[in-house]
């Protein structure tokens, strides 16, 4: 176990190295605009542009800087943003806590919605609750994020507010230090917008996984037993059943722990996603590479955490 | 194909499918290819076949589009100043001038749905059809010869999953301008890599198959081997898959052109026309505005899974229903 995860630590770094050099080779060698330029302003003189390139160390060559990087952030300094001077590491750490508030709190949604779902559809297949969750899946799959972000906008916002009740805010986060109760208000639209379509996916794992399980040989030894069903589906059947939804799960927060782009963008929540499109539409590097660099080890992070829950959830696994 | 094991369950197929139909004898024993019998089964599963009926009107929208828009009156592009905003400049609703209403600038909704069925359709379809070619090819050849080879690939593929895809996908386009062709690019650099994982699987399943050994020894070439042996075994599930992913292409197109990272205006995208009335809250004054684009958006990824789900159940009948007895 111990050698098997030296092995994946390994790799996810060596991972993480081939994405930033793609990230920062690819931004310098197809960059557009004048990095220098950009920062220095659109008044300043070729002598104050040709200074702030000197300083920002744009003027040496690319493997250079590359290698600049790479020990800054090996000394924990993910560097300064090109644009306001912003350290970054400090900007994505004060932004986190707002994609975290809208994943976590989407994923409990979520898993409060497809599981159920999902065990009722396999308790009793071929029937009508199965069609039915059938359909909610395939719609689920097919609402695209961001359509569904408009329609409760529309319904739950505006609807609402002009019908006088007010309930749900359209945008703005407030942190759950300052006031929880606030905190959840402004939060419920996001988190319904991302754990409705992504509780499809879930729900349909769940009845595939719990009716794969409902077939192995010890669940008919635990009813030849004359256990009750909801004993033998609880506490037989969906235990085993989890092991794929646990995976799924860590994988899921993961990539959003990365930025939630869509919806925090519909929901104006300024967290990584959002910090990575400013970074986009402003040529901030250095903001830019964080935030990728974020995304992929959080990924990353995920993956070795789903496959330790793997050897401990499932005692069959065995990993060397 | 006429004999062996197949010709069998063809001819229960008949038995079972008379025996519903008229009455316990067969009418007459036919031997039927696997694909025959997919598509029968496939035939009477209304929901697929509906959603195929769906899919083949969007075809058509998409290759028409110019008659049809010149049936409806509006140019996509054309900004109607005067008809098509109200004089305070806010877009005019559904009506008979307007099928679907007009947008910010006044141009016809309808028209600009109707082109961007092209789009949706052309991003997901070539961008689903290289994925498919590229993740064949990668996954076949690691299961196929195994070992270092094996090893390499599978790494460069984890590699690619690490990826975070929309930040990739934002960073790619803002380097090299927003394009189809980017969108397309960034599509099928994540999608090839299910294909391949599926087509590897699926080859070292069938790998150790006594009839590849008596294929290797009559002397036949891995090339012959691959194209003659391995890749009928992969036809079910890579048409089941790739089906899925259209759908999975046209949100991932339909997504950037809503971040304003994807089509260009005044090319019209689904996604983009949905970003544009999210924009400033203009989904507020002008609901046509999301309910046109939305509701074409949702059809055609909704037909495609519904269609592919058909399709896994025609291609795989024991899959599914086998468990569900």
């Amino acid at each position: 176990m111990f050698v098997f995860l030296l092995r994946r630590i390994a790799f996810s770094a060596l991972v993480l190295l081939i994405i930033s050099a793609a990230v920062f080779f690819l931004f310098f060698v197809a960059s557009p605009g004048d990095t220098a330029r950009l920062f220095a302003g659109r008044n300043a003189s070729p002598e104050t542009v040709d200074l702030v390139r000197h300083r920002l160390g744009l003027d040496l060559p690319t493997y250079v800087q590359y290698g600049r990087f790479l020990n800054n952030l090996l000394h924990g300094d993910l560097g300064q943003s090109f644009v306001n001077g912003q350290q970054v590491g400090h900007l994505l750490w004060t932004r986190l806590p707002v994609t975290a508030s809208l994943t976590l709190g989407a994923a409990v949604v979520w898993l409060l919605i497809g599981i159920p779902i999902g065990v009722l559809a396999a308790t009793k297949p071929r029937s009508f609750r199965d069609r039915f969750a059938t359909v909610f899946a395939l719609a689920g799959l097919s609402f695209p994020t961001f359509l569904l972000g408009i329609l409760l906008l529309y319904f739950l916002f505006y609807r609402l507010t002009i019908a006088g009740l007010p309930w749900f805010p359209p945008s703005d986060y407030v942190p759950i230090t300052d006031n929880p109760a606030q905190w959840a208000r402004h939060l419920i639209l996001p988190w319904l917008t991302l754990a409705l379509v992504t509780a499809a996916t879930y729900s349909r794992l769940t009845r595939g996984s719990l009716l794969e399980v409902l077939g192995e040989d010890y669940i008919r030894t635990a009813r030849a037993k004359g256990l009750g069903e909801r004993r033998v589906i609880y506490r037989h059947g969906l235990r085993a059943a989890l092991t794929p939804i646990v995976t799924l799960l860590g994988i899921d927060i993961g990539v959003l722990f990365g930025g939630a782009i869509v919806t925090e963008r519909i929901f104006g929540l300024p967290g990584i996603g959002q910090t990575a499109l400013l970074a986009v539409a402003q040529a901030d590097l250095p903001i830019l590479m964080g935030t990728v660099l974020l995304a992929a080890f959080s990924i990353v992070v995920a993956n070795i955490v789903v496959d330790i829950c793997y050897a401990l959830l499932d005692p069959r696994v065995r990993v060397g | 194909m006429s004999i062996g094991p197949s010709a069998e369950t063809a001819a229960m197929e008949v038995e079972i499918e008379a025996g519903m139909a008229a009455g316990p004898f067969p009418k007459r024993i036919e031997g039927r290819t696997p694909m025959q019998l997919a598509w029968a089964r496939l035939r009477r599963d209304r929901v697929a076949m509906l959603s195929l009926v769906i899919i083949a009107l969007l075809v058509l929208t998409a290759i028409f589009a110019p008659v049809i828009v010149h049936v409806s009156g509006h140019d996509p592009f054309y900004q109607n100043r005067d008809t098509g905003l109200s004089p305070a400049g806010i877009p005019v609703g559904p009506g008979t001038r307007f099928w679907f209403g007009t947008d910010e600038l006044g141009r016809d909704i309808f028209a600009r749905v109707v082109y961007g069925a092209r789009i949706s359709l052309l991003v997901g379809v070539v961008a689903t059809g290289l994925s498919v070619i590229i993740g064949l090819t990668i996954g076949v050849i690691a299961g196929y010869y195994g070992g270092k080879v094996d090893l390499v690939l599978s790494r460069f593929i984890d590699i690619i999953l690490g990826f975070p895809f929309l930040i990739t996908a934002i960073a790619l386009v803002s380097v090299f301008q927003p394009s189809v062709l980017i969108i397309i690019g960034v599509l099928v650099f994540f999608g090839w890599t299910t294909i391949a994982r599926i087509a590897r699987g699926q080859v070292l399943s069938v790998k150790e198959k006594e009839y590849m050994e008596a294929a290797r020894s009559l002397g036949a070439s891995d090339l012959r081997i691959m194209r003659v042996d391995v890749l009928p075994n992969l036809l079910a599930p890579i048409t089941v898959y790739a089906t899925l992913l259209i759908p999975a292409n046209i949100v991932g197109e339909a997504t950037l052109s809503f971040l304003g990272l994807g089509v260009i205006p005044p090319a019209s995208s689904w996604g983009q026309m949905l970003g544009a009335a999210s924009e400033g809250g203009l989904y507020k004054l002008a609901w046509w505005y999301v309910l046109f684009p939305g509701l074409f958006l949702f059809l055609t990824t909704l037909s495609f899974n519904l269609f592919g789900d058909g399709l896994r159940d025609a291609l795989d009948p024991g899959s599914d229903r086998a468990m569900a007895k």
